[in-house]
């Protein structure tokens, strides 16, 4: 006992950062991911046109060097639009997955520390609401609430909300049955307590981890509902959107439709490998 | 019961139900614990043996209140455990602890060592801050830890250290009761020993009950000055450690103690084989539930479960005591 403080090792956080970035193709997903965020945070600086602005005699113009990415058939500058359109994507997709992960995650950690008839009953509504595809689930949402940015959050939300939910309540099933949680509870502390500072932090990771990997599809949800016509309203641009205008050019001038397809494959790649690499790094199994 | 009681059970039950299968659901009930009765006075060790399965730690949770007993009455200090709600369930929280059996699976391991004594000294209100930082320090100094421990994780810990810092956690809010739930059987045979001084260190130091709940026998002996024998979810004898264990009146105590092994080679060899397996608790035998396995079983032991028989300090339920 008398060799305790021999030498500290290094924090779990940070050993976990540093075999996150020995990674390459990790690296590489947060450089992807880095671009995006980079666009659509500088958007108002790097854009060379005013993406709302028509410029009708330049209408479908190729790339070049007066409008880099070319213009779409209202004569607006692509690049201009997907710089601003990634602001669109990033804000959609983040917030529908962060409320996703709160909610979610709430409903399945309550659900597996109270157990018993209420788990059985919040799981199966839970898995009604997984029975839909995340699409058609969309679909209805904005149908019944119309198109407008906060109701493409909500509907994407709720299309996450029970596979966050699933994937919380798991490890709270096994975290319960731990002496830890039963010391807690002889220690007079409240459920709240218990679960916010005993259980939460044991599966923030998880979450964390399941949650970059769901924001690639809440991107690709966003630009589908977009491209059928349930997304943000024109003339914000949007990735979805700018695909959906640009099909109607696509033998003529099929960049319209390129350019917006690149930045999702860019970000929903970017999102995933870091999400893998995240997984990676997060599984105990994989430790040392 | 006398007044030196602190801790008293009364026809302690509790049932669990399983039910399975979809179209006949087919519902069975495990009694675990099927009208557990002892008391312990104040400053006293009081054992609980018996096999896996016998229903000893769900009888040292039903006591605590961590799991709700179906039937029986629970007291401590003359107030009601069972019947408890919100602060006096509280106040009762902090007079009785627990120390559990697995150190591994006892501390949160996101939590650092100071974190999870401070946090109950938080919850009861008894210090903040600086004061509960040196109130954990002089715990950690009590069971044996240096003050460097309190800003490292349990990882960072072995299996007797953490037991230790579990022990500290009971203590942080100054119990008088303390189930320990197999507190040493998890460990090493050499820190067994230094963890059980460090108990018996305490409970001379601090004046602490304890309800002491293994299936070492030599742990019991050593530590407990009264025990009471489970099986399958009664307690089929109790008194004086030294008299259970040194003559022991019912067959089932005679088949532990003569099973558990004795340091001494001279007497090697003549260890006695335990007939057949405990039956399920699911579905216990008529009559005595320990007659199939029992070398002197009647047929009335068959049919009729035995009476409790009160003798001085302590008792059996057998139909044929011996001695």
């Amino acid at each position: 006992m008398t060799d305790v403080a021999v030498s500290a090792p290094p924090s779990p956080r940070r050993a976990m950062i540093g075999r996150l970035l020995s990674d390459p193709t990790t690296v590489a997903g947060v450089v992807l991911c880095s671009i995006v965020l980079a666009g659509a945070l500088l958007a108002p600086w790097l854009s060379p046109h005013d993406p709302l602005e028509q410029n009708i005699l330049d209408r479908l113009a190729g790339p070049g060097s007066d409008y880099l990415l070319g213009t779409d058939q209202f004569g607006r500058d692509v690049l201009s639009r997907l710089l601003w359109g990634a602001r669109v994507s990033l804000l959609v997709s983040f917030l529908s997955i962060a409320s996703a992960v709160v909610i979610g995650g709430a409903i399945g950690m309550i659900s597996g520390y109270i157990g018993g008839r209420f788990d059985l009953v919040t799981m199966q509504v839970m898995d009604v609401l997984l029975s839909f595809p995340s699409l058609i689930l969309g679909m209805i949402m904005v149908a019944l609430l119309g198109s407008s940015i906060t109701n493409l959050v909500i509907a994407i939300a709720l299309t996450a909300i029970a596979p966050f939910a699933r994937i919380a309540r798991a490890p709270v099933l096994v975290l319960k049955e731990r002496a830890f949680i039963e010391a807690g509870r002889a220690l007079g502390f409240s459920h709240l307590r218990i679960l916010l500072v005993h259980v939460l932090p044991n599966i923030v990771t998880d979450l964390l981890v399941m949650g970059t990997l769901w924001m690639a599809t809440a991107v690709r949800t966003e630009a589908s509902l977009s491209f059928i016509g349930l997304g943000v309203k024109p003339p914000t641009p949007t990735w979805g959107g700018m695909m959906r205008d640009g099909f109607e050019n696509i033998l003529d001038s099929a960049w319209l439709c390129i350019w917006p397809g690149l930045a999702i494959l860019v970000l929903v790649l970017g999102l995933n490998l870091v999400g893998d690499g995240l997984c990676d790094v997060t599984d105990p199994k994989a430790t040392q | 019961m006398t007044a030196s009681e602190l801790l008293e059970v009364c026809d302690l039950a509790k049932h669990f139900t399983v039910t399975k299968g979809f179209t006949r659901p087919v519902t069975t009930t495990v009694r675990a614990v099927d009208g557990v009765s002892f008391a312990v006075a104040r400053g006293e060790a009081f054992g609980l043996v018996g096999e896996s399965g016998c229903g000893k730690s769900t009888a040292a949770r039903a006591v605590l209140r961590l799991i709700p007993p179906d039937a029986g009455l629970v007291r401590f200090a003359g107030i009601d455990v069972t019947d408890a709600h919100g602060s006096a369930l509280q106040r009762l929280r902090r007079r009785m602890q627990i120390v559990f059996q697995d150190p591994y699976s006892s501390l949160n391991p996101r939590r650092t060592i100071g974190q999870a004594l401070t946090e109950p000294l938080a919850v009861h209100g008894l210090a903040r801050g600086r004061a509960a930082r040196d109130r954990a320090i002089a715990l950690l100094e009590e069971v044996g830890l240096p003050p460097s421990a309190y800003d490292r994780h349990p990882h960072e810990f072995s299996g007797g250290q953490r037991q230790r810092v579990g022990i500290a956690r009971a203590l942080s809010v100054e119990p008088e009761l303390i189930v320990a739930d197999e507190p040493v059987s998890a460990l090493d045979v050499s820190v067994q020993a230094q963890v059980l001084l460090l108990l018996k260190d305490l409970q001379a130091r601090r004046g602490l009950t304890f309800v002491f709940v293994s299936h070492d026998l030599g742990v019991v002996r050593w530590f407990c000055s009264r025990v009471a024998v489970m099986y399958l979810g009664r307690i089929v004898e109790s008194g004086p450690v030294a008299r259970v264990f040194g003559a022991p009146r019912h067959p089932y105590t005679r088949m532990l103690r003569d099973a558990s092994p004795i340091p001494d080679p001279a007497i090697r060899g003549q260890m006695p084989r335990i007939l057949g397996e405990i039956p399920s608790a699911a579905n216990p035998p008529a009559g005595c539930h320990f007659h199939p396995r029992c070398p002197r079983a009647s047929d009335l032991c068959r049919t009729v479960y035995p009476e409790w028989r009160a003798d001085g300090d302590g008792g059996v339920a057998c139909h044929q005591p011996e001695n």
